[in-house]
């Protein structure tokens, strides 16, 4: 048991399965974020509220933490370990990488966890009583941060990181679960591609509409 | 033709090496990479200097002796060929090459562009291998083995563990050689019977040797001079999770 929880391919499959369901969770979280389109802060705010009181969701928060928390904690041991399996560089080193973007997944986390961790500030920890603020009211909140520019590019510029994250990360998490097949694979690969454009896409939206035309 | 060469120069596995310049003239297109080696070591030994060292022996790209990162490739920038295979003709007269080792933890440096590649074999005694009686050769039909499986498994076993999987890879990972030697057995009858320990313990020993790990990228089967695929790394994740939940 101890060589299972100890092997490379395990923190692999553990990355790959929290990783999935973080990726699942997005989209639940855009469907949320699109009430804020709405010029009623009912809907948002009722929907918020549902997310926050009801005893289901909170037993997905905890999942979801404990995803965020597995899927960051192994990301960086696998990295560390990675660097120091190639102690001295090469001089010269040419792209030889199939996909483009998983060259950069360690930096591209490391950008999304910063978004992630102002958001945490913003919004969960107002939530949690944490950090001032009004709980009760996030469609207000959030209309107003995007009525402020640097927040807005900022907001957009995570999104754009995510993108590039997601667009590896899809395809390389059904390869780690050994789901790897001459026909399927070319699919999986299509819908990672375009998931990692149209959902990025679908928050980046929001905030635009917001700034610009309401 | 001439080629200016910029090659890691090292005397020892405990020395500390650097890169020596060498203006080649008198190279010629049909030359291989390794012919042009060795007519500069001929002109390095004329002088008095050491030779360059680096690993050869078939020089019919069958054997995975030879290897070096070439110009930023492992065996050169030509796509499914050995550094014996790779002929000056791929460059131009006057062109910079920078000629380095195999760079991984796991394959340290011996002699200037020799790296020990014992890391593999370690993998290979591990688990690469099936149980079966000596003596004569079994008839070739005793056990049957449906064509398809039969030629996939030929498709992995053609991997020669040169190492341009983990020298190309960013994490040095030997993923492709492991998960190449594991999925030749794992598709015949013949290597069902150990497979289980075999993955568990070819990963574990792989773990150990500080390889790094996979991360998809992708480039092994890209620099692969036998064009393995990574479908074998996919097989041996099923094979290691298989295993593990049995």
């Amino acid at each position: 048991m101890s060589s299972f929880l100890g092997s490379s391919l395990t923190k692999k499959i553990v990355m790959a399965f929290a990783g999935l369901f973080l990726i699942m969770f997005l989209l639940v979280h855009l469907g949320l974020n699109l009430f804020l389109l709405s010029d009623d802060p009912g809907p948002f705010n009722k929907a918020a509220h549902f997310m926050a009181s009801n005893p289901v969701i909170k037993i997905f928060e905890l999942v979801l933490m404990g995803g965020f928390l597995l899927h960051i904690l192994w990301g960086v041991i696998l990295q560390i370990q990675n660097w120091l399996a190639r102690p001295v560089r090469y001089k010269k080193m040419a792209e030889t990488q199939i996909s483009f973007f998983s060259k950069y997944m360690i930096y591209t986390g490391g950008i999304i966890l910063i978004f992630l961790i102002i958001h945490f500030v913003n919004f969960y920890f107002v939530k949690l009583g944490l950090v001032e603020g009004d709980h009760e009211n996030f469609y207000g909140m959030a209309h107003e941060l995007f009525q402020l520019p640097g927040y807005v590019v900022f907001y957009l510029v995570a999104l754009l990181i995510l993108g590039f994250h997601l667009n590896h990360a899809f395809q390389s998490a059904f390869q780690t679960l050994g789901l790897n097949h001459e026909t399927y694979t070319p699919c999986i690969k299509f819908v990672g591609l375009a998931y990692s454009i149209v959902v990025p896409a679908g928050y980046a939206v929001i905030p635009l509409i917001i700034y610009f035309v309401k | 033709m001439r080629v200016k060469l910029k090659i890691w120069r090292q005397k020892d596995a405990n020395s500390k090496g650097a890169f020596v310049n060498y203006d080649f003239d008198g190279a010629s297109p049909e030359m291989s990479f390794l012919e042009m080696l060795d007519a500069l070591n001929t002109r390095l030994i004329e002088k008095g200097e050491d030779p360059i060292a680096f690993d050869s022996d078939c020089r019919e790209g069958i054997c995975g002796a030879c290897g070096m990162y070439i110009n930023g490739y492992p065996h050169g920038p030509v796509k499914g060929i050995t550094t014996c295979h790779l002929s000056m003709r791929y460059f131009k007269d006057g062109q910079n090459i920078v000629v380095e080792p195999w760079r991984s933890k796991a394959f340290p440096v011996i002699r200037d562009l020799i790296v020990d590649r014992n890391s593999f074999d370690k993998i290979q005694v591990a688990g690469g291998f099936i149980s079966t009686n000596v003596g004569s050769a079994p008839d070739s039909h005793a056990i049957p083995v449906i064509k398809e499986k039969s030629d996939h498994s030929f498709d992995s076993a053609i991997c020669i563990g040169c190492g341009a999987c983990v020298a190309a890879c960013k994490n040095a990972s030997a993923m492709l050689f492991v998960s190449a030697k594991v999925s030749q057995y794992a598709q015949i009858p013949q290597g069902k019977i150990e497979a289980k320990e075999r993955v568990e313990a070819m990963i574990q020993k792989m773990d150990e040797l500080g390889f790094g790990n996979c991360t998809n990228t992708g480039a092994c089967e890209a620099q692969c001079p036998k064009e393995i695929s990574v479908i074998n790394i996919a097989r041996m994740n099923r094979e290691f999770y298989v295993a593990k939940i049995s």
